[in-house]
Parts: structure tokens; sequence; C-alpha cells
């Protein structure tokens, strides 16, 4: 049983510190034991967010020595045994206190995407809707998100430059990718992906890609054919002189 | 604290709880005009729900066309070992087709056949495959769905707020006192109707599949308020949990491993579950491995292999096998996937589950076996409600999901889960509406009883000293997994007992450290109160059953008891204070529903077809 060193954020955005920890460490924790243990036998009252503890819920997400990653899916043993593990909160949002940020701007941004509208004609005479497989697989991987926000928390447009009016971030262009390119829905979001939700924000640095901890291909498989609808709608030269001619929109 | 100060907010219904049955519910509430609100301990989206990997049950009849509700109903009956409440298991089996292909109505995408339906896997103790999935994430599916849903229909949802007690005007229901999270600030919901949907008390255990969150609120919250607690003492233990490493112990393994074709081996390489069919599945069981993979490769007149019988059956064969010291190298069984499914076939079937391996156990399982073993998981027992209207003997107090009983009986079949938290979260909902449109007069909040919900709460911050809230914890967690685990006796459930009452005196004293801002130890300590109200029914009511039966086994009384049958067991807080235990005769079934259930496989299937060809 190793003895590890850890510095944690302690405090809320206006008054915080670095505090140090030393815990004892057994074959096979992750990140989030050994916080645990800390918050049981030296700091009752350390904040953190989790559920699952498995990869599945997306509510431990941390910055681990700089890196944004589930606290429940990160093994110790991936840190040398000198080396101290900082744990800082999630830099994009405000902070509540300790490692737990406030994330209910991203609920807010989610409210604003028009719902699902299924096309009632596309069911067979039983009353089913019918949909192959092959043609579900790309929104299945838009599907697999789990909230965690990691790529919210590292896109430079809400992280760096601080646009969160401008931009609707990562994780919510793939759920707009995921109702677009859904083979029953019938809503069109085309015009709200450029105007409300700031499609032309994104520079394609894949950043959001590098974390996502469900790998799915956020940048090229969901926002970049969302800026391709967007340019085909509103920047195709030869449907721009169609519109002037025939003035439609 | 003055109650003045503390705010309070009016709406028609509460629902406490934002998983399956919690939003289903919420939804129904609002689609029919009644103002929401929806109170959840975590964030929207983070509930129980998320984890439910292998699918939901519902006889669409899509991947096998004999399958009808009927049958359904026959397997949950038989699943539950008859003591299911007959008109909740009817109720569910007919209502889930529908609420399935609506949740494809609200955008949920399920895998596909190969024709493009909903696809439906196999799973333990159901005839059919009958499991509409989404690869092993289905919970996040359906979680996601309701969400998405749910948040344009005028919910107003309070995250990251938890549920204290409720409140009540003379007999019915006034309210709620519940308490931010993040900034340990009290808020009053004054309403007509709360409908709990918080799920199980698993966290009662040391190795449990369950999170945090499952600490039995509702339980408690509804023992206190007068409500009666029905046949706690079914508690399912899913048979695989991940076993290694330690600090992982208990993560939930989904049975989709075996109904995608993975065997259970013992360190011997004996397929060990084919000395363990009991009887009443042995005449649709396959008793060789030629058969089972006959069956596994679609041959639709073999029997099912013996790795899908009912999960009480395959946890307590499971423990045998670790007891006679032929386990696995941590105290498990093996279960083996990589020799019967390609490495393709497993990534694109089982994710999540290679996924989990991979990264917390260092193993690749399309190349190994893994190791499990029995892991607390959910509970068949609960609240006690109506079938049709899901409403407890407290006039406007509604329960759902897995917080409430009757369902399940004496076992859950997997995949009856996501099925009832759908079905039975709309009849609360509706029930709720219901309640809501007959009752005259708005209950009237009583600020004394509000203000002592309080006071209990705050003394724990403001007690000099006192007991840790983890220790308690912990040592409740060792209690409950030596005294009240997968096999019991007399003398290990009255130590049990014992135990639970000594904690109890800790929990009195029990102090917080820090202030009331997000602390997770002052979280800890107030959900104590539900956990030892948890234990000591399932105890209690373990102690009363002197019969083995479903995931309820006694050493001492081995067998099913034919006069047992007859009873269900009702908890409830006695007028002195204490928890009073009731062996209640139940209702006598409805006929037709026991003819149904008890039928043989093969009159039932040419009923079906004869039902089917009269439609």
């Amino acid at each position: 049983m190793a003895l590890k060193n850890f510095k944690l954020f302690r405090g809320n955005s206006s008054e915080n510190t670095m505090q140090d920890y030393s815990v004892k460490v057994d074959e096979g924790m992750v990140v989030l034991d050994a916080i645990h243990r800390i918050q049981a036998d030296q700091a009752g009252d350390l904040a953190v967010r989790w559920n699952c503890k498995a990869g599945k819920c997306g509510s431990c997400s941390v910055e681990i020595n700089g890196k944004p990653k589930l606290a429940c899916m990160t093994r110790m043993n991936e840190y040398d045994d000198d080396e101290t593990i900082s744990v800082r909160p999630l830099k994009t949002f405000p902070v509540i206190k300790d490692l737990v940020t406030d994330v209910s701007w991203n609920y807010e941004q989610n409210k604003k995407i028009a719902p699902f509208k299924p096309d009632s004609s596309k069911k067979d005479e039983n009353g089913n809707y019918i949909m192959m497989q092959e043609d579900i697989d790309r929104v299945q991987e838009f599907r697999k998100c789990i909230e965690c926000y990691l790529c919210q928390n590292v896109c430079h447009v809400l992280r760096d430059h601080e646009h969160k009016e401008k931009f609707i971030g990562p994780r919510f262009m793939i759920r707009l990718a995921s109702l677009e390119m859904h083979p029953l829905d019938k809503a069109d979001r085309i015009s709200d992906i450029k105007n409300e939700h700031g499609s032309g924000m994104c520079n394609i640095t894949r950043c959001c890609t590098d974390v996502c901890p469900e790998d799915i291909q956020i940048t090229d498989n969901g926002i970049i054919p969302l800026k391709e609808r967007v340019v085909d709608r509103y920047y195709d030269p030869i449907l721009w002189v169609f519109r002037k001619l025939f003035k439609k929109k | 604290m003055d109650i003045a100060d503390i705010k309070v907010v009016e709406h028609d219904v509460i629902v406490l709880g934002a998983g399956g049955a919690g939003l289903r519910a919420a939804i129904e509430c609002s689609m029919n005009g009644l103002s929401t609100g929806l109170v959840c301990k975590s964030l929207l989206g983070k509930a129980h729900t998320v984890m439910a990997e292998g699918g939901v049950a519902a006889s669409l009849g899509n991947a096998d066309s004999r399958d009808h509700w009927k049958i359904h109903f026959r397997d949950t009956m038989r699943g539950g070992k008859f003591l299911n409440n007959w008109r909740m298991a009817e109720l569910h089996a007919k209502h889930a087709p529908e609420r399935v292909r609506e949740l494809e109505e609200w955008g949920a995408v399920f895998d596909r056949t190969k024709t493009g339906l909903i696809n439906q896997r196999n799973f333990g103790g159901h005839r059919y495959p009958r499991l509409a999935h989404v690869g092993d994430r289905t919970g996040l599916e359906i979680i996601r769905t309701l969400q998405d849903h749910g948040i344009h229909q005028g919910i107003d949802v309070y995250m990251e707020c938890t549920g204290l007690d409720l409140l009540k005007d003379e007999d019915r229901i006034s309210g709620m006192v519940a308490m931010w999270r993040d900034s340990g600030k009290f808020i009053i919901f004054h309403c007509k109707a709360i409908i709990l949907a918080t799920g199980g008390g698993g966290k009662a255990w040391k190795i449990t599949s369950n999170s945090w969150e499952y600490t039995g609120d509702g339980y408690g919250m509804a023992y206190e308020a007068g409500a009666e607690l029905m046949d706690m003492e079914f508690t399912q233990f899913h048979p695989t949990g991940m076993v290694w490493p330690p600090s992982i112990r208990g993560a939930l393994v989904t049975e989709a491993v075996r109904g995608e074709g993975g065997i259970l081996i013992n360190s011997e390489k004996n397929q060990f579950m084919y000395d363990n069919i009991p009887d009443r599945f042995s005449a649709e069981t396959a008793d060789t491995k030629e058969e089972a993979a006959r069956w596994l490769s679609g041959d639709k007149d073999a029997r099912r292999p013996p790795e899908l019988l009912t999960r009480d059956v395959v946890a307590r064969a499971i423990r045998k096998e670790v007891k006679a010291g032929r386990g696995s190298p941590h105290g498990g069984a093996f279960l083996d996937i990589a020799n019967h499914r390609s490495p393709e076939y497993i990534k694109r079937k089982l994710p999540s589950m290679y996924h989990q391996f991979k990264v917390l156990a260092e193993l690749d399982i399309t190349k190994d076996p893994m190791e499990v073993g029995p892991t607390l998981h959910y509970f068949m027992g609960g609240v006690r409600v109506d079938a049709d209207s899901q409403m407890t003997n407290v006039p406007g107090l509604f329960a759902c999901g897995e917080c409430a009983a009757g369902v399940h009986g004496a076992n859950r079949l997997g995949g009856n889960s996501l099925s009832d938290l759908l079905v039975c979260g709309k009849l609360a909902g509706s029930g709720a509406v219901n309640y809501i449109q007959a009752i005259s007069g708005q209950p009237k909040l009583n600020d004394d009883q509000a203000k002592k919900v309080v006071r209990s709460a705050t003394n724990i911050l403001n007690r000099d000293s006192g007991e840790n809230p983890y220790l308690i914890h912990e040592n409740l967690q060792e209690l409950m997994q030596n005294n009240v685990g997968i096999v019991r006796t007399n003398e290990l459930l009255l130590e049990g007992i014992k135990g639970i009452l000594d904690l109890w005196d800790n929990f009195n004293n029990v102090k917080a450290d820090g202030a009331s801002q997000f602390n997770p130890g002052w979280h800890q300590a107030i959900s104590l109160r539900n956990l030892l109200v948890t234990s000591e029914a399932v105890a209690r009511a373990a102690i009363m059953r002197e019969e083995s039966r479903g995931a309820h086994s006694r050493i001492d009384f081995e067998s099913e008891s034919d006069e047992w049958l007859q009873y269900n067991i009702i908890l409830k807080k006695s007028s002195s204070g204490t928890m009073s235990t009731e062996k209640r005769l139940r209702d006598k079934p409805d006929p037709e529903l026991e003819r149904i259930a008890k039928l043989s496989i093969e009159e039932l299937e040419a009923e079906v077809i004869h039902d089917k060809s009269q439609d």
C-alpha cells in the first residue's frame, strides 16, 4: 500500500487554495477512490460530484494534472509513484465549492434546441417506425454522449474567449447533429444552427474530440457536417443567384 | 432558523426523483395540465437509470413473433415466484410495448432488426428475445430521451435538491421540505400530491451496483409519513458484479453478456450452471451444451442455456462454487464471452463492458474471461401502492419504479425494471392527476412540522461533537453485507437487527463538520436516517419470512412454503415510534390471470397463436 500525494482545489471562486493531502492507495484504485478516501478520513466536507463510478453518467469531470478527465475512469497507476496529483474543478464553469462547478448553463443551452419532431408518415401498416441500422449508426454515435461537459470545458470559444452567449458548444452541436441526422425527424434547425447556436464560432481545433471519454468524433462526424449544411443553405453561389432571381428565402 | 425565512414554492404535484420513473411521471402530470415540480438529488440525466445496460422488456414480438403480453406476464410471475401483485404484473406486461413505442415517438433510437424494426435480445427468465436495447447503454438512451422530451413540457426542475421529509394536513399530503445541496438552504414545496420515484436502498450494503444516491429516501420518507412498506426482504443480488479490483467491486456486469452467449465456468473449467437447474425451470432449460449452442445460433426448437436462468438462481450458484473452493482468484466465477463471440461482435453489442473492463480492470473481454460475483442490485419490495393508481395508503402520496413494491414479487427479471419505470411512472402520473381533480380545497402547510424537519437537519451541523457519518455508514454496510446478505439465518438476522438498533443510537448523535455549503459529510449524515429505516425494514421482514423464495434465501428454511405464498409482509411506523411488522393475507388473484400464469408453456403458446389468428 503506497502513500500518494495530492493537491486538491479547496474553496470557492473568490477564496481558494491548493491543499496538500497524503493518502493510502491500493491496487486498482482510480483518482475518484482516492478523493473519497480523503473525504472519509481527512476532509468530510470536501465537495466532489459523482454517481455511477463506471464512466456512464459523466458527473465526476475534473482537471487532473491539467488534463480534463473523468475521475472515476482515471487509474492511479497512470501516474508515477512520486508524482503529486493535482485536481482542480472544470475551468470553464463557475466554482460552487472545491471540485464542484455550476454547469447549469449547459442545461439552458439544451432547452434552446428545437425538439425532436417525428414524421409519422414513416410508419408501416402496423404502426411501427422503420429505420435501418445503417441509417442510424451515425446518430447512435452521438447519442452515446454522457454529458460530462469535458468538451464544453476545453472548447476555446467557451474556455478562453468566454463567448458563452455566441456558441452553444460541442456537446450541443452533436446533440443538434443527432437530431438533424435522425431519419425520422422533420424539424429544420439549420437557420438556428447558424444564427442562434453559432456554428461559425468553431474553428475545428478538435480539442473537444480529444477529451471525449466516449470517443465520439465530435468534430469530424458532428460539427463539420453541420457546418456544411449551413454552407449549402446560405453560401451556395448557384442557390444564391437562384434565390435572388426568384426571391425565395 | 425562522421558518418564515424559508422560500415556499407552490405546485400541484412534486415528483421526487428524476430517473426513468420520475421523469415519466412528471411528463404525464405536466401533459395533463398540472403545475409540476421535479426534484432530484443529482444533476438531471445522472440518475440511476443512466446505468441500466441490457434493455427494456416488452412483448413487441419483433425478434420472435410468437411473443405476447400473456407470455411476458407468465415469465414475470414465475420469475417473481408468484408473489407479485397479479394486477401490477398484468398492467406491466400489457402496457410495456406501448411505452417503448412512445419513446421512439420522442426520439429514442433503439438498435434495429434486419427489417428496420426495434431489435430485441435474450435475457434471463424471458421466453423470447424481448429486450429492446441500444448496445449495452439502454438506460442512457431512455433517460436522455425522457429528459430531452421532458424539458419542453413545462416541468420545473429542481436539480441537486434533496427531499428531507413530507408534510401532511391531517391525513393527506400537503408538501415537502427539501434542501439545496449547493447552498445548504432549505425550500418548502406546497403541493397537493407527491410522487416518490427515489429508487432503492442498495447503499446499505458494502458490495452493491448502486451509487451514492441509493439511500432509500423514498422508503424513509414514506415510512415517516405513515405509509406502509411491503416485501422489503426481497433484495436482489445480481449474479454478475465485478469482483476485482477491490475499489470497483460490485459494479454491474450486464446480463446482456449472458444474453449474447457468455457462459459461466468455475476454476475447474466446469460449466456449473448445468448442475443448478431448479425443477420449476427444467422443462424450459437446455440440459446439454450442444442444445444450448443450438439455441444460441437461433434454433427455435432448442431450449435456452442455464446461464439465462433467473438472477436469484444464478447468484446462489456462483456463491456455492466460491464456497466450495472452486471460485476464481478474487472470489467470483469466470464469465467467458471471448470464446463464443468475435471481438467485433463483442465490441458492437457490449461496448461499455469492453471499455469498463479495459480501463478499470486492465482486462480485454474479447480475449479473457471476466471475474464476476453477486452484488446487491435492486429492491423488489418497497412502498405499498394500489396497482392502478400507484397511490399509497396516505392520500396524495404515490410511488413508482423501484421505490414501489408489487410488480416483481420475490425476484425481478432483467429488463423488467426499465419497463416497470415507464409503465408505472405513467400510471403514477395519471393517478396523481385523478387524485388532484377529485380532492376539494388546498391542503394546508403546517409550520411546526416543517420546523421540526429543518431542525433535525441543522442539528447535525450544530452539535459540538458526535459520531462520524462516514463511519456509521461503513459500519452499516459491513453489518448488512454479513448479516442480511445473500443467504440468511435467524441467528444472523437477530444479530443484524441488534446492530442496526445500535447504529440508530449512533445516528442520533451524528455530527458533520464544516459549513452548510455543498457538504457531503452533512448530506451523508442526513441520508443515514433513510438508510437505517430501509435496513431495519429489510432485516425485520427477512426474519419474519420463514421460507426461501426468490431473492430471499434462508438456510434454516430452505424451501418455498405454500403457507407463506399467501402473505405479504407489511412494515410501518407504530404509534409508539417503533417499526411494526405484520403478516398480511394477500388478495385472491383474478382467476383468468392465475390460469394464464399456471399454464404450461406449450399450452400458452398454443393459446397465443389462437389469439393472434383471431386478431
